[in-house]
């Protein structure tokens, strides 16, 4: 078993420690072998009762009649971030990873976040979450979940909010799960801690969630490890970790990088349908337009550490207006295309983001820029309609973004060449 | 056991022609995965062959196996006119230079503790060619054509790049020695939508400027269809059915290959992922003990009695569209046993 582990080896150590402190209405220490495994159970709990605060047991409270899916009033504010800036010193000077991102989401909303490697998203996820670095870390902003301020709590806190209200997916299936702790193990864990579950119960929960994230043989899998599953079933599980507790916000950060485009559709799917049955908000974290597209009701375009473009995702598909949002579009091979059609692959790099250029970050990589964008930088600011924001001075499919377009067309900016000469082909 | 057949093979002058290769690992206790079984591929000049199917389906093990590490099991690999998997030793080490790899990831493929420069110049080092400054000059030229500046780059390390720039990287320590074949493996798999398309583009060029033979291995069928002239569908160590691109992708005609045409995302909202349906579910089966007959029936929606006891054989169903099932989407079923087996041409 691998209780028999820590009980070993914690009991020499854990008896001292108890001994000062002991009040007279535990056990005692010099009891018979088979009655000190309870012991130090009951003391790790001692340990853990008063770490949990009141806010904690009634939310707790609140959960149990709350856990199943229920029509909630929509529209209900869950997230709320607020000019977020997180920066890293590093030797060469500040990197900016996120700079000043506001957003918000509602319950049981979707949200897509895009951007190429580099562009702030996943430092995004993980501010939210708390999860940075001790050192070296610079932030600043607001992320209110339920009215609560979450930035500046300490890890001890945030652990009442981790996996119970929000939790997280990363990219990486097997990095993210535990190699030496069976697959059971892990999704009991928080079940027991943050549910106070008995061990029973939570054995009983974790083999239900296996089952609905759609692992055949549960019951099998719960003793085997990580390394033991395929990618697709590794992301499972851990989905069916992150969901275990009933998050009310799930961050899925780049889920489906790691995999293939079958199993990607599978997992998307499931995603959808386990936010969808759960009443859940999320967040979708991705590189790829194609994920998000048809998942989620909102899509936030990342660059350098900005949003630049946000609207719903009917709105952005069909009348974007940040040339960089038509560029990420524009660079995804499509099937219908007949083969050897050459794509349009956004010229240059993402800036450096210790060195951010003046003005539009884009500017240098953009078929539209023009004089202003290198001197002065776009606000985000909402265009024609309610819910569609953009920080561009020349946006697409405006009379200035194409009188922008022509005039360097005719100058021979090579990045307007480039983007043209690839839509004849496509066309 | 019935082969998978071989009617796909075309006539004539291949630059590379694999034959019946199979390829198995030993999984102790007398146990083998059977990673490769009795695929057949023909690549002319100047032909880029797309290789696609999930992880696990032996794609990259086939690239490898052409490439001789590791040895296949048995079949043949003739490349120019000479049977690769008989030759040993320097004779093999002769040939490899005409046939270069490049690998999914770009940053572990690379030594981290060498400078750019000397890792693209180690192949010409290697074969002797030129004196160290003329080797340089390649050099130069060489990254100049895949977009590198040899002076502003050429001294740093690869955890200065970026991943994109890594691949560039490797493709020109690929492209010095001027091969004839490249076999990409997964090249973009690990990149971003923004620098895969830049990467695509740079291989579409290098394979006009070098005239290549290509054979690109994927999983990504949007990405396969776009570089490919040929495309060949793997599944579980066999193949299902090859076809030219556009072909293949608007008239599927495998079960598997529908299905994975219909789990590419989507880039447009109208289309609800959820309606497509027809997505695989279930997992790859164990290439320890891979299933009687067809391999894909176990996950097949259409898959019958016959698909268990009956091991179809790859047909031409259409002018150049070959398919390896009994029960083709949009086509008569294939014919009883023994006019199939007549035609796979004495597989037995």
């Amino acid at each position: 078993m691998s209780g028999s582990g820590p009980v070993g080896d914690g009991e020499p150590a854990g008896g001292l420690a108890d001994e000062p402190g002991k009040d007279g209405a535990g056990p005692g220490p010099e009891e018979p072998a088979p009655r000190r495994r309870r012991t130090i159970r009951e003391r790790l709990k001692r340990a853990r009762v008063p770490a949990i605060p009141e806010a904690m047991e009634r939310r707790r409270l609140r959960r149990s009649v709350e856990r199943l899916p229920l029509e909630r009033p929509e529209g209900e504010l869950l997230l709320d971030v607020e000019d977020l800036r997180t920066s890293f010193s590093t030797p060469r000077g500040m990197v900016r990873a996120v700079d000043g991102v506001s957003f918000s989401i509602d319950r049981g909303q979707t949200l897509g976040i895009v951007g190429e490697s580099g562009s702030g998203k996943t430092v995004l996820s993980r501010s939210i979450m708390g999860l940075l670095p001790a050192h070296n870390v610079e932030r600043g902003g607001q992320v209110r979940f339920e009215g609560q301020e979450l930035t500046g709590l300490p890890s001890s806190e945030m652990r009442h909010i981790w996996g119970v209200e929000i939790a997280m997916v990363f990219q990486d299936p097997m990095t993210s799960l535990n190699p030496v702790m069976r697959i059971g193990r892990q999704i009991t864990e928080g079940l027991r801690y943050h549910l106070g579950q008995s061990a029973g119960e939570a054995r009983e929960n974790a083999v239900a969630l296996l089952q609905s994230v759609g692992i055949p043989e549960p019951e099998r899998r719960m003793r085997q490890y990580a390394h033991e599953l395929s990618g697709g079933m590794r992301q499972r599980v851990t989905i069916a970790i992150a969901l275990a507790c009933g998050p009310k916000l799930l961050l899925a950060d780049e889920p489906t990088t790691a995999l293939d485009v079958t199993v990607q559709a599978q997992i998307l799917n499931l995603l959808q349908e386990k936010q969808r049955e759960r009443f859940m908000a999320m967040i979708l974290v991705t590189h790829d337009l194609g994920v998000v597209a048809g998942r989620t009701d909102e899509i936030a375009v990342m660059y350098a550490g900005k949003i630049v473009e946000k609207a719903s995702t009917a709105v952005l598909f069909t009348q974007m207006r940040m040339p960089y949002t038509e560029a990420l579009m524009r660079s995804i091979p499509r099937v219908e295309d007949h083969s050897h059609t050459r794509l349009l692959a956004i010229t240059g790099r993402p800036p450096d983001l210790v060195n951010p250029p003046p003005g539009c970050r884009f500017a240098p990589r953009c078929p539209y820029a023009q004089e202003r964008c290198t001197v002065e930088e776009p606000p985000l600011l909402l265009g024609d309609t309610e819910d569609h924001a953009f920080a561009c001075w020349y946006p697409v499919g405006t009379k200035e973004g194409q009188a922008a377009l022509e005039r360097n067309l005719s100058a021979g900016r090579p990045q307007t060449l480039a983007a043209v000469a690839s839509t004849q082909v496509a066309s | 056991m019935a082969g998978i057949g071989n009617a796909h093979l075309r006539d004539g002058k291949a630059m590379l022609r694999v034959e019946d290769l199979v390829v198995e690992f030993p999984a102790g206790r007398f146990r083998r995965v059977h990673a490769v079984s009795d695929v057949s591929l023909d690549v002319l000049e100047g032909e880029t062959l797309g290789l696609v199917g999930e992880s696990g389906c032996g794609k990259s093990t086939t690239g490898r196996a052409i490439m001789q590490f590791p040895r296949p099991t048995s079949g043949s690999v003739i490349f120019e006119g000479t049977d690769m998997s008989r030759l040993g030793g320097e004779e093999l080490r002769r040939v490899r230079p005409r046939m270069q790899m490049i690998f999914q990831d770009p940053i572990s493929s690379l030594n981290p503790r060498r400078r750019l420069r000397d890792i693209v110049a180690e192949p010409l080092a290697i074969w002797g060619v030129g004196d160290k400054s003329s080797r340089q000059q390649t050099v130069r030229s060489v990254l100049e054509t895949v977009g590198l500046d040899y002076d502003a780059a050429g001294g740093r390390r690869p955890h200065e790049f970026s991943g994109g720039q890594c691949q560039r990287i490797s493709i020109a320590r690929a492209l010095v020695l001027d091969p004839k074949l490249l076999i990409c493996d997964e090249p973009v798999s690990a990149l971003d939508v923004s620098v895969q398309a830049q990467i695509l583009n740079l291989l579409e060029d290098m394979k006009a400027r070098y005239h290549l033979t290509m054979i690109f291995i994927a999983h990504d069928l949007a990405v396969v269809k776009n570089v490919s002239d040929r495309v060949a569908v793997m599944y579980l160590g066999r193949l299902c059915e090859v076809a030219p691109p556009d072909d293949l992708y608007d008239r599927p005609t495998h079960p598997y290959t529908a299905a994975l045409i219909a789990s590419i995302p989507v880039p447009n909202p109208e289309i609800r992922p959820g309606m497509v349906g027809r997505a695989l579910t279930a997992e790859l089966p164990s290439p320890l003990d891979p299933p009687s007959g067809c391999r894909f029936r176990t996950r097949c929606p259409r898959a019958q009695e016959r698909c268990t006891d009956e091991e179809p054989v790859m047909r031409e169903i259409a002018p150049n569209h070959f398919v390896a099932c009994h029960f083709p989407l949009g086509a008569p079923a294939a014919p009883e046993r023994e006019p199939a087996a007549a035609s796979a041409g004495g597989a037995t």
